[in-house]
C-alpha cells in the first residue's frame, strides 16, 4: 500500500530548503516564541509577522495552497478551546443572549482575545508546516539531536515517523477484513467492533514494540546509541539564520515602541 | 555452537522447547525446519542471548553469560522474520550503521562498513531512503545488510523468503549463497533448504527429530508428512 509522503515537498530545492536544519528548527522556534509574547493589540506586528512568513513560502517555493490548507487542520483544536473566552472575559459587553435558561453575553475583550489567540495560532501553526515541508523528517531528527534534545525524545519521535505507516496499513488491513464480511448491523454492535479493532491494535503494536526491542538488542543495544553526524553549518545557515532573527527580534520590538 | 539440553517455557506457560541439543560447527549451513510453531524462532532467539539459556547454550566456545553477551551479539547477526521489524530507523543508512554504531567503530569506519554491507546485498546507493517507501524484497536485503555491517561470524536467519513472490525468493537465495559464513536458517521453505544447506534439523513441537544431511532428510517424505512439512498421507 502506498501512503502520501508526510513531508511530499522536502525533496525540492530552495533557500529555505537548503538551509541546515539545525537553523531552520531555532528560527521557527524564535518566530513562534515572539508571535505568542507579542501584545494581542498589536496588529501591525501580527501583519509583519504575516508577511514576513508569505515572504518565507514564497522563496520556499512550496505551494502556498498546500501550506493553506494544511493550516486549516489548527482552527477546530483552538476554536474548540478558546471559545468560551468571548462569554467567560470580562469587560465591555457588546452582546447578550438568552439561551434556555442562561443568559450569556459577549464582551469586546473577550472577542479580541479569540482572535488574538487564532491568529497566533495560525502563524504558528504556518511557520511549523513550512518548516517540516521543507525539511527532510529525517534532516529534522538528526537537528534535534544534534541540538543536545533528550536522546530519548528524538527516538520516540524517529519511531514514530518509522512505524505510523506501518499501523496505517495495519487499520487498513483489519477494515478490509472487516468490510469483507459485510460489517454493518445496530449502532451498539458497530462500536464494539471499532473497540475490539482499536485494542488488537494496541496489542499488536505492543507486540511489534517487543519484537522491535529484540531486533535492537540482538545489534549490541545498550541504551546509548546513536546516529552518525551528516549535518555541516554553511556560512548561508548562519547569515540566514542571523538574518531572520533580527527581522523576528526587530519585528518583535515594535510592542515596546508602540 | 554448542547447545545442552536447552528447555524452555513462556511466561504462560506453554512449553515451547524440550531438551534440545544441537551441535553447528564453523561455516556449516544448516536449515532449522519444522512446521508452525515448532520453536523454531524461540530456538533461534537463544542464539544469542535475547532469551535467557542459564549457560546452556555455547558459542564460539564460549558460554552467554552477561559479561559475554555484548561479543557474542557482533558474532552472531540475526535476522527477523518481518523486516519492519527489523528496520526501525528512519533512514537506511541509519540502520544499517546502527550496529557498527553499537559496537563503538570510529565515524569512517562505521561508513565504510555501510556501504560494504548495502553493496554485497546489491543495494549500494539506497542509504538515504526510507524503509517504508521500499518494497519488501528490498527490505529483506536491507535487514540482512544490517547484520553484514557487524561482520558476524554466524548469520541467524528466521524465515527469510517469507512471503516473497517466486522470483524474489531465488534472488534472495542466490544472494545468501554468494555469502561465505556460517548460516542457520528456520524456514519451512523446503526450496531453500535444498539450495542453502547441507545439514538439515527437523523440530516439531519443540524437540529436535531428525537431523541429518539435507539430500537424506529432504527426501525422506514419510518423515516430513508426519511433521507438517509435506502433504499429509492420506
Amino acid at each position: 500500500m502506498k501512503h502520501s509522503f508526510l513531508d511530499k515537498y522536502s525533496e525540492q530545492d530552495s533557500l529555505v530548503h537548503r538551509l541546515d536544519p539545525r537553523t531552520k528548527f531555532i528560527i521557527s522556534l524564535l518566530f513562534i516564541l515572539a508571535v505568542a509574547l507579542t501584545s494581542p493589540v498589536m496588529w501591525p506586528v501580527f501583519s509583519i509577522y504575516f508577511i514576513l512568513m508569505i515572504i518565507l513560502i514564497l522563496i520556499s517555493r512550496v505551494p502556498v495552497l498546500y501550506i493553506l490548507k494544511r493550516s486549516l487542520v489548527i482552527i477546530p483544536f483552538v476554536v474548540l478551546m478558546a471559545i468560551s473566552i468571548p462569554f467567560v472575559k470580562e469587560g465591555e459587553v457588546i452582546g447578550s443572549y438568552n439561551i434556555w435558561i442562561w443568559q450569556v453575553s459577549l464582551t469586546h475583550s473577550g472577542l479580541q482575545l479569540l482572535w488574538n489567540i487564532l491568529a497566533k495560532a495560525w502563524l504558528s501553526i504556518l511557520c511549523l508546516i513550512l518548516l517540516t515541508a521543507t525539511t527532510r523528517m529525517t534532516d529534522l531528527l538528526a537537528a534535534l539531536e544534534r541540538l543536545h534534545m533528550p536522546r530519548v525524545m528524538v527516538m520516540i519521535l524517529s519511531f514514530m515517523y518509522r512505524y505510523i505507516f506501518v499501523l496505517v496499513d495495519e487499520v487498513m488491513r483489519m477494515k478490509q477484513a472487516r468490510d469483507s464480511r459485510n460489517f454493518g448491523g445496530r449502532r451498539l454492535w458497530q462500536l464494539r467492533t471499532l473497540g475490539n479493532m482499536a485494542g488488537t491494535l494496541f496489542i499488536r503494536s505492543y507486540e511489534r514494540g517487543e519484537r522491535v526491542y529484540a531486533a535492537m538488542l540482538a545489534r549490541g543495544y545498550d541504551g546509548r546509541c546513536c546516529t552518525l553526524n551528516r549535518l555541516s553549518l554553511k556560512p548561508t545557515d548562519i547569515y540566514g539564520g542571523l538574518g531572520f532573527g533580527i527581522v523576528i527580534l526587530a519585528a518583535f520590538l515594535f510592542n515596546f515602541i508602540g | 555452537m554448542r547447545i545442552k539440553n536447552l528447555s524452555f517455557a513462556y511466561p504462560d506457560g506453554r512449553q515451547a522447547l524440550t531438551d534440545v541439543s544441537l551441535h553447528i560447527g564453523r561455516g556449516e549451513s544448516v536449515a532449522l525446519i519444522g512446521p508452525n510453531g515448532a520453536g523454531k524462532s524461540t530456538l533461534l532467539l537463544h542464539l544469542n542471548g535475547i532469551l535467557h539459556t542459564d549457560g546452556r547454550v555455547e558459542v564460539l566456545s564460549r558460554k552467554i553469560s552477561e559479561k559475554s553477551l555484548g561479543e557474542i551479539r557482533r558474532k552472531i547477526g540475526i535476522v527477523f522474520q518481518n523486516p519492519d521489524d527489523q528496520l526501525f530507523s528512519a533512514t537506511v543508512f541509519d540502520d544499517v550503521a546502527f550496529g557498527p554504531i553499537n559496537l563503538g567503530y570510529a565515524e569512517a569506519k562505521v561508513r565504510q562498513a555501510v556501504t560494504r554491507a548495502l553493496d554485497r546485498v546489491g543495494m549500494a546507493g539506497y542509504e538515504a531512503r526510507s524503509p517504508h517507501h521500499l518494497s519488501l524484497g528490498e527490505k529483506k536485503r536491507i535487514a540482512i545488510a544490517t547484520i553484514l555491517s557487524m561482520d558476524p561470524e554466524v548469520m541467524v536467519m528466521d524465515e527469510p523468503t517469507s512471503n516473497l513472490d517466486p522470483a524474489g525468493k531465488w534472488l534472495l537465495i542466490e544472494l545468501l549463497q554468494g555469502l561465505s559464513i556460517t548460516k542457520i536458517i528456520a524456514t519451512h521453505d523446503l526450496d531453500l533448504a535444498r539450495a542453502l544447506c547441507q545439514r538439515v534439523v527437523v523440530l516439531d513441537k519443540g524437540r529436535i527429530v531428525a537431523d541429518g544431511a539435507a539430500d537424506l532428510i529432504l527426501a525422506d517424505m514419510p518423515l516430513l508428512a508426519a511433521h507438517g512439512l509435506a502433504r499429509a498421507a492420506i
